[in-house]
């Protein structure tokens, strides 16, 4: 490496650097790996280490327990059978939702008031749902005063009510995703679509819907990921014991009630490794849509 | 639903956008098979009156007309109108060939019929070999020909372009220029033609239509308006580069005398003066040349290679900057003496704008 082109080892050190994009800017990236290393890879090399580690028996002993003991293995369809509803309600609601925001000019506002769920946090959102849609409550008094109903409908402390909650406070989340998604897409490809004759039906099914569904099918994952750690919602609103005994309450309890960190360990790893197989398949078959650019050639 | 028509018209078309007006009221009627540009500088209503007519923006005044049927008040995709984007504005996730196709598969076209019509719309713009590809492997060039084909394979009865050529490189902007027109001549379409670029309207269109300000200041062909400009402010647009307000001197018919940089000059009035008032004299840059015995003297500032000449700036005794050309490279600081034709002078009603 002694040149004859008259540069500084260390000249041809950053020119040789400059082949793969990196300078010195790309230092800046150093902190961020830290904390990734420091608070999430650690941490999960933990978890998995000790949930090989049992409190007595062999090193998949904890793994073994959980899938031979339904009041365990259950917890995974339980919270599957909350994810995943509340997770496709919110992506689907978002596009219609987010077409219409789109169209008005006091947009901020409107947005602003949909996102307003997001600083309110679970316990205070349950803690209105408990009021509001409680038996005493202003929505079945509404309901047995006009007569639609002759008692109460019972909308908390069961499944209902862990479902409501989490589209509540969930759909802020998805629809800022969808809106700036649809945001992106050229406002002139519907234009053109419509000057060749489709009507709004035909343009949401041959140009928008191709166009947003892999950006949905990241907003689906982002979503799902979030709804199958529920927890406080699942406690407050539903029932815990019951209907809604989600994943992380046999968590919760076997770190907290039982005190045994490895079979905690041991369940968060099998969330962790539920949550990646379903994002996993989501986003592989993306793979079956187009995933190039929304716009409409150079811009 | 006709598939043809004799005469489109636009009768005071207004579009308001709050307390801001891009169209103020304009006339203009089109025959079938006609080429119209709108010529105008960014933000005289064009593009407005363009989207107004595809039906993409609503009127808030006035009417549109195919012979006896109004159409202002359709939809977009009830009009039959193929319009081509600046921006192309094709489908990203579809093959050149399904988004030519889009249009016929929207009107539910059988399948055999789809196949052979896109075939020769492809044939048309001379990409049946591309038909497979996304628009995304496209050059521009090419994108915009997917564009007009997926226009005009619906065989509309008015095609609309907007700025089409504006994203091109100058060299495939002169190749679809005359693509455009060959299309045009071929397929025996009524097209409304969307550009601030003068020359490419008057290369392209029958009918010039030039705007300002959301009103049309004078409609005629591609050599009426180079030659006669009726207002300055088209004459400006038409690449009168040289306008000088000075005061009338007495006319006789449409002949007068005016005065600039104390040269007399032969001129002819377009617009109406009386003796003594304030004028603005127009010239092209290429109707004024260097003459040995020209009434102008300008000292000379800059000159510009073009190929066959010279285009040279140059300040008269009081200050005034002529633009005119010369046979040969004048150097900075050279004193020159310029004539024009008194029939290239054109003199209008009031001073020059700012």
């Amino acid at each position: 490496m002694s040149g004859g082109d008259g540069l500084t080892g260390r000249q041809r050190l950053s020119r040789w650097l400059a082949n793969y994009e990196v300078d010195g800017v790309a230092l800046l990236v150093l902190p961020a790996i830290a904390c990734m290393l420091l608070l999430f890879i650690y941490p999960f090399l933990h978890g998995l280490i000790l949930s090989l580690q049992p409190r007595s028996g062999e090193m998949l002993d904890n793994y073994r327990k959980f899938f031979s003991d339904p009041f365990l293995y259950d917890t995974i369809w339980t919270t599957l059978r909350l994810a995943f509803p509340a997770t496709i309600i919110n992506v689907v609601m978002s596009v219609p939702i987010a077409l219409l925001v789109r169209r008005f000019r006091r947009q901020r506002l409107l947005t602003a008031i949909l996102v307003v769920p997001i600083t309110l946090g679970p316990v205070l959102i349950a803690e209105g749902m408990l009021n509001y849609l409680g038996p005493q409550g202003w929505f079945n008094g509404a309901i047995v005063g006009l007569g639609i109903s002759g008692a109460p409908v019972r909308l908390i402390h069961n499944y209902a009510g862990v479902l409501i909650s989490l589209v509540v406070a969930g759909f802020p989340f998805v629809f800022l995703l969808t809106l700036s998604f649809l945001s992106g897409l050229d406002p002139s490809l519907e234009k053109a679509a419509s000057t060749l004759g489709a009507g709004p039906r035909a343009r949401f099914r041959h140009i928008l819907l191709p166009l947003l569904l892999p950006a949905l099918a990241v907003n689906f994952c982002m979503s799902f990921v979030q709804m199958f750690s529920v927890f406080p919602a699942a406690v407050l609103l539903g029932e815990p014991a019951g209907a809604t005994r989600v994943i992380s309450i046999a968590a919760y309890q076997a770190a907290y009630e039982q005190y045994d960190a490895p079979m905690a360990s041991t369940i968060a790893m099998i969330m962790g490794a539920v949550q990646l197989a379903i994002v996993a398949i989501v986003l592989g078959s993306r793979e079956l849509f187009y995933r190039g650019s929304t716009g409409s050639g150079k811009g | 639903m006709a598939r043809t028509f004799e005469q489109l018209r636009l009768e005071e078309i207004k579009r308001d956008f709050g307390a801001m007006s891009a169209l103020k009221g304009v006339n203009l009627s089109v025959r079938r098979g006609e080429f119209i540009a709108l010529l105008g500088p960014s933000g005289c209503g064009k593009s407005t009156a363009l989207n107004c007519l595809a039906g993409l923006l609503p009127l808030t005044g006035g009417s549109i007309w195919l012979d006896g049927q109004r159409i202002d008040t359709l939809r977009p995709e009830d009009r039959g109108f193929g319009m081509v984007f600046q921006n192309y504005a094709l489908f990203p996730h579809m093959s050149v060939r399904q988004n030519v196709a889009f249009g016929l598969t929207m009107q539910k076209r059988a399948r055999a019929e789809i196949e052979t019509r896109v075939d020769k719309a492809l044939d048309i713009v001379r990409l049946r070999d591309q038909s497979h590809k996304l628009p995304g492997q496209l050059s521009g060039g090419q994108q915009q020909r997917v564009a007009i084909a997926r226009a005009i394979v619906i065989e509309p009865r008015l095609v609309l372009m907007d700025e089409p050529l504006s994203n091109l490189d100058a060299k495939l902007r002169l190749e679809m220029r005359s693509e455009i027109r060959r299309i045009h001549n071929l397929i025996g379409a009524t097209t409304i033609y969307v550009t601030h670029d003068q020359e490419e309207a008057l290369s392209l269109a029958d009918r010039i239509v030039v705007m300002r300000d959301g009103l049309v200041r004078q409609v005629g062909t591609p050599e009426e308006l180079f030659a006669r400009p009726l207002h300055s402010d088209v004459a400006d647009f038409m690449g009168y580069r040289n306008l000088v307000s000075t005061h009338a001197g007495r006319a006789a018919g449409d002949e007068v005398t005016v005065t600039i940089a104390g040269a007399r000059l032969g001129a002819r009035v377009v617009e109406p003066v009386g003796a003594g008032g304030m004028v603005t004299v127009a010239i092209r840059p290429d109707d004024l040349a260097v003459s040995p015995e020209g009434p102008l003297s300008v000292t000379t500032d800059t000159s510009e290679y073009r190929g066959h000449d010279f285009y040279c700036s140059g300040a008269t005794a009081d200050g005034t900057t002529l633009y005119f050309t010369s046979p040969r490279r004048l150097a900075p600081g050279e004193a020159v003496r310029l004539a024009c034709s008194p029939d290239r002078v054109l003199v209008y009603a009031g001073g020059a704008r700012p």
